[in-house]
């Protein structure tokens, strides 16, 4: 198995592309031999932080997403970037049903489902004056062992 | 997203094909909006057995149904949630609003 290993992509902040990053995310991890489960907490968590930053970091026009997968033994780390507007009070903003759209039918529940899945999360302001949301999760159940060359 | 219904013993069946995500969001709301609007039923079950992916814009656009439904008292009920959704139904205590029933 490989022990380190990274894979970094950017795309355009609109809707279409959150189902192009979870697969990306997870054909990624793969190699770690996730769980199904494990693998459909990682596109989750993958789901909720870019659809933030096509909800909210970029509400006029579709800014720039970066996004980074580090393999480090059996641990995945997960960076996804924005240079968008910001948010005023993160602390605030992890808080479960949280939100600033509440008459567009949103549950504000995005970092908390983030949370949830993952073993970590930090939320940060960057040098782009936008958001980078940072998850690990450590690999446990390796799913397929038997056989692997 | 694909979405199939039929109307059997005065239950609607609605099921959601398919991935619910803020992508595809606002086509799911006008069609289950167009969906519950007609018909002759008294309750709904939403069946997620064929729903590949959900996260949390899932909750938002069943809660606008649930309010929706709530002022015909038309309740509505939710059947086989994947592992993920379950997680994220319970964590928002959607199901104290829509049960889930087996």
């Amino acid at each position: 198995m490989v022990k380190s290993n990274f894979m970094e992509v950017s795309f355009k902040a609109l809707s279409i592309n959150e189902g192009f990053a979870r697969i990306c995310v997870a054909g990624f991890c793969v190699q770690l031999n996730p769980s199904i489960e494990e693998l459909g907490d990682i596109k989750t968590a993958v789901s909720e932080a870019v659809t933030n930053c096509v909800v909210h970091a970029y509400p006029k026009q579709n800014g720039i997403i970066t996004m980074r997968c580090e393999i480090e033994g059996d641990s995945v780390k997960i960076v996804i970037k924005d240079g968008g507007v910001g948010i005023k009070d993160i602390e605030k903003a992890r808080e479960p049903f949280y939100t600033t759209k509440p008459d567009e039918e949103r549950s504000g529940m995005g970092f908390t489902v983030m949370e949830s899945f993952m073993d970590k999360v930090e939320v940060e302001k960057n040098d782009l004056g936008g958001i980078t949301v940072t998850m690990y999760k450590q690999i446990t159940s390796s799913a397929l062992q038997v056989g692997n060359a | 997203m694909h979405i199939k219904n039929k109307v059997y013993n005065g239950t609607l069946y609605v099921v959601l094909c398919g991935e619910l995500d803020e992508h595809s969001a606002s086509h799911t709301r006008m069609t289950l909006d167009e969906i519950f609007a007609g018909g002759d039923f008294n309750q709904i079950i939403i069946d997620l057995s064929e729903l590949e992916f959900m996260d949390s814009t899932g909750i938002g656009v069943l809660i606008g149904r649930y309010k929706k439904m709530k002022s015909r008292s038309i309740p509505i009920f939710i059947s086989n949630p994947s592992r993920q959704a379950e997680k994220i139904f319970k964590m928002t205590g959607l199901y104290e609003i829509m049960p889930k029933i087996v």
